[in-house]
């Protein structure tokens, strides 16, 4: 049917220019996880067991870079990600466990409300013209004062249906490993996973074959142009800052299934790791440039630095954020350069 | 007589502290080709904009074909759905997208909501087979040259035009070749009954395809004409206001240089690897020295290697005798001064005021920690601004609301007022009004009497025959040859310029 369209012609468009640096993201990525299979070839980083153990603790950012990314191409910026995540926990647990409300039903009203969130963020943004930065630290005060509206507790979350879903184990029937006690580790992803690749899958495809997915890429590039095209930019913008609460509830569903609990500290800084993630992935913050799977390499890198540390087990953790500071120092600089060689070269 | 395409009625405009537009008719009938001229800041891209919906108005109604019932267009957008496609002045495409998806922004071909991009390719391919330009459409466009990046923005337009097709200055970066393939595109959907505006300060370009001449002046219609009764003397008058012969000769004979005269600048064997072939170039103080050639024959190239802002990589050049470091900086500690030719892209600051622009060569010349007190800015600013008949509500105006030509003034101003001892003017006059383009040959002119050299670039050779005691002629990235006194003329420099194989000097 899309025969004569050729969709993943697309894909080919897409790696033009600035897609190198989604490129480099990879090589990045695969050059530090050998490292890593080599220098601890004795501990199993390897094993097809720990690099899913790397997704499975990871669904809800793996969707929240995502969606920051379209953010970022758009030409604004989010940070009220991780108190809405921190907000959406809360509600899980506070609705689930005091007011026994039906897990189903809640992640409906989430969504819901990641939705309504984005859309007031994004008509402040696009209609009142208020830097998106100013807006979503707005947005990030509200929702941690949310959060602790709700409740000033800690909840551990026990409902039994959302536990399932939490618990539930897709298994891999190969790649696995013998233990210290002659056990056999079968591989396994949680459903969150899975439902997290989906999604960034379909964010992907939004981005490269809808009209909205373009237009975001017009409105970062030139805001006026695109206008002048007859790119609908307010439209557009509000739809991003909207598809990005939804994006922002789904995350903080599958981060609560990896977590399950609320508390008001939850999620601290996980705004700066999806913004980190998008850029080591290759977005650029002055918009325009970016690509979904460039930020999903963005968190597996991220993940294989902690991953690096953990396994050395004599190193302080601290060292981790050092060394994400230094690829994305990397990177940033890297993009520069990128941008001057072209400017030279025209 | 068929209905009109278009009826403007009392159109009124206002910005805080100008009155861009003040009750303008404006009327566009089918299958003609309707000019709109008007010195800079007249009002014309304003016209256009509130015709599509760019900028809201205050007052007046628009009419389309015989209709009654006013319309508003309150975006872009919607005057496309009403078959209205324009080409803005200022670059309106987006530089990350590839050419193709330049093409298509907004209107891309889908099937089930999905974007084809296997048809927005193939379609791109053959639009831009059709206005002559031969480019991958899959690269994005800013790895092309702002010439190539205005056709793009031609074959959009013209591939959306379905009644009228609105063209702001449209050929102000292209070669005669382009302007050539745009005419017959022109021609052809004048054919096919669209009402085409076309706005350009190049007069030879509106004798050779407009029907019609709508003149605004200070925002104020200045008459409607239909062009066999309006010649151009006229057409400069309705222009300026006033009589004004923009072709007067006002060049002076210099003084010879002798011997014994030390160049201002000096290059012998300059060369670029790649770039521009060596080449021996003296200038002489008090001379403006005129650089012909085609579009991308190296004039350019040349002025770069000179200035410093591309390193040679052979030959050498000396400033007054003594030889130069190659970097931009030197050059200005020196005293030469580069205005470049892509002023819009490279030179404006737009968030900066009219002063602030003017006084940032002068600024960076002096070193940042040696500020130009406030009120020395203000002198130099106002004169300059006055020098060049720069329109602006006032100098603390942020430069990107000034009109086109206003702000590549601006940028002009900004060199004039390190006065230099060695001045490059890349395309100084491109986008200029008649009036001020005429002001600015003469202050060439002037400032060379006063003892500066002045490098001249320019497509036009009336202009540069106007202007340039001596003419070099580039072809191909060398140069060709150089012509003076007597040698000059018109034929003389056309000539050269197209390069007969046996008579090269
Ligand atoms: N956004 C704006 N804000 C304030 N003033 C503006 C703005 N845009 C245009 N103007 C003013 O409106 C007047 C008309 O400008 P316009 O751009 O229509 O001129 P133009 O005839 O197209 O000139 P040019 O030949 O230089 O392009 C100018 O005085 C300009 O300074
Ligand atoms: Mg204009």
């Amino acid at each position: 049917m899309m025969r004569a369209s050729k969709p993943w012609q697309g894909l080919k468009a897409n790696f033009y220019g600035n897609n190198f640096l989604v490129l480099i993201t990879v090589v990045l990525f695969i050059a530090i996880y050998v490292a890593g299979v080599f220098i601890y070839r004795d501990k199993n980083f390897g094993s097809l067991n720990s690099f899913f153990d790397m997704l499975n603790s990871n669904p809800g950012l793996i969707i929240i870079a995502a969606g920051m990314t379209m953010v970022l191409i758009s030409g604004g910026i989010d940070i009220s990600v991780g108190s809405q995540v921190a907000m959406y926990c809360m509600m899980f647990a506070y609705f689930m466990e005091n007011r026994q409300a039906n897990a189903y039903a809640m992640i409906l009203i989430v969504l819901v409300t990641g939705v309504v969130f984005g859309l007031v963020q994004g008509a402040l943004v696009a209609y009142l013209n208020i830097q998106p930065f100013i807006v979503t630290l707005a947005g990030m005060f509200f929702a941690r004062g949310m959060t602790a509206m709700i409740s000033p507790q800690t909840i551990d979350i026990t409902n039994a249906d959302f536990m399932a879903l939490a618990l539930r184990r897709i298994q891999v029937p190969f790649g696995g490993y013998v233990n210290a006690a002659g056990v056999y580790q079968t591989p396994f992803v949680y459903l969150s996973v899975v439902l997290a690749l989906v999604g960034l899958l379909a964010v992907y495809a939004v981005m490269t074959w809808t009209r909205f997915g373009r237009n975001v890429y017009a409105v970062g590039g030139g805001e006026q142009s695109a206008r002048l095209m007859g790119v609908d930019t307010k439209r557009t913008k509000l739809a991003v800052y909207t598809f990005n609460g939804f994006l922002t509830a789904f995350g903080g569903f599958l981060f609560c299934l990896f977590s399950t609990g609320g508390a008001v500290e939850k999620a601290q800084g996980f705004e700066m790791q999806a913004i980190a993630s998008a850029v080591i992935g290759g977005a650029l913050l002055t918009g325009g440039v970016g690509n979904v799977i460039g930020s999903f390499f963005g968190v597996l890198v991220q993940t294989t630095i902690v991953k690096f540390i953990n396994f050395n087990g004599t190193l302080a953790n601290g060292w981790s954020n050092i060394v994400l500071a230094v690829i994305m120092s990397f990177f940033i600089i890297l993009q520069s350069v990128f941008a001057y060689v072209r400017r030279r070269r025209e | 007589m068929p209905d009109p395409l278009i009826r403007m009625r009392g159109i009124t405009k206002r910005f805080p502290g100008v009155i861009a537009l003040d009750g303008v008719d404006f009327t566009l009938q089918p299958g003609e080709v309707h000019a709109l001229m008007g010195e800079n800041g007249a009002g014309k891209s304003t016209l256009v904009k509130v015709l599509t919906g760019a900028e809201a108005f205050e007052e007046g109604k628009i009419f389309l074909g015989g209709s009654d019932t006013p319309i508003v267009n309150h975006s872009p957008q919607e005057a496309q759905t009403r078959g209205i496609s324009t080409v803005y002045q200022e670059v309106n495409l987006c530089p990350n997208l590839s050419v193709a998806e330049n093409l298509f922004v907004g209107r891309q071909p889908r099937r089930l909501a999905f974007v084809r991009w296997g048809e927005i390719r193939r379609r791109a391919r053959s639009i831009m087979a059709d206005i002559g330009v031969g480019i991958d459409v899959e690269k994005p466009l800013e790895s092309y040259s702002i010439a190539v990046q205005q056709m793009v923005a031609i074959g959009r337009a013209i591939d959306m035009a379905a009644q009228v097709l609105i063209l702001d200055e449209p050929t102000s970066s292209l070669n005669e070749s382009e302007v050539r393939t745009l005419f017959e595109l022109v021609r052809r959907l004048k054919g096919q009954g669209l009402g085409i505006v076309f706005i350009t300060h190049f007069l030879e370009q509106v004798y050779e395809v407009c029907d019609r001449i709508t003149v605004l002046r200070n925002g104020r219609l200045a008459g409607e004409y239909a062009i066999e009764t309006l010649p151009r003397k006229d057409l400069v008058a309705a222009m300026l206001g006033r009589a004004f012969d923009d072709l007067a000769e006002i060049r002076v004979a210099g003084a010879a240089p002798t011997a014994t005269t030390v160049p201002t600048v000096s290059a012998r064997g300059l060369g670029v690897h790649g770039g521009v072939k060596p080449f021996d170039l003296n200038i002489y103080p008090g001379e403006v020295y005129g650089l012909a050639g085609l579009l991308g024959s190296g004039r350019t190239e040349v002025a770069r290697a000179v200035y410093g802002a591309d390193s040679h990589d052979t030959g050498t050049l000396a400033v007054k005798g003594k030889p130069i470091a190659c970097s931009p900086r030197d050059s200005l500690k020196a005293g030469l001064a580069f205005c470049p030719e892509s002023r819009k892209d490279e030179g404006c600051v737009a968030e900066l005021t009219v002063r602030e622009n003017i006084v940032l060569a002068e600024q960076t010349k002096r070193g940042a920690f040696r500020l130009i007190p406030r009120d020395e800015q203000e002198a130099i600013a106002g004169k300059y601004a006055d020098l060049l008949q720069i329109k602006t509500a006032s100098l603390e105006t942020p430069i990107k609301q000034l009109s086109g030509g206003n702000q590549q003034k601006v940028i002009l101003a900004r060199w004039l007022a390190t006065q230099p001892d060695f001045l490059i003017l890349d395309e100084p006059t491109r986008g200029i009004d008649i009036g001020t383009k005429t002001e600015i040959q003469k202050l060439c002119v002037q400032l060379a009497a006063a003892g500066m050299s002045v490098l001249f670039i320019s497509s036009e050779i009336d202009e540069m025959l106007r202007t340039c005691g001596r003419i070099g002629v580039m072809r191909d990235l060398a140069k060709v040859g150089e012509l003076s006194g007597d040698e000059l003329s018109s034929s003389a420099v056309m000539a050269q310029i197209a390069g007969g194989r046996h008579d090269e000097a």
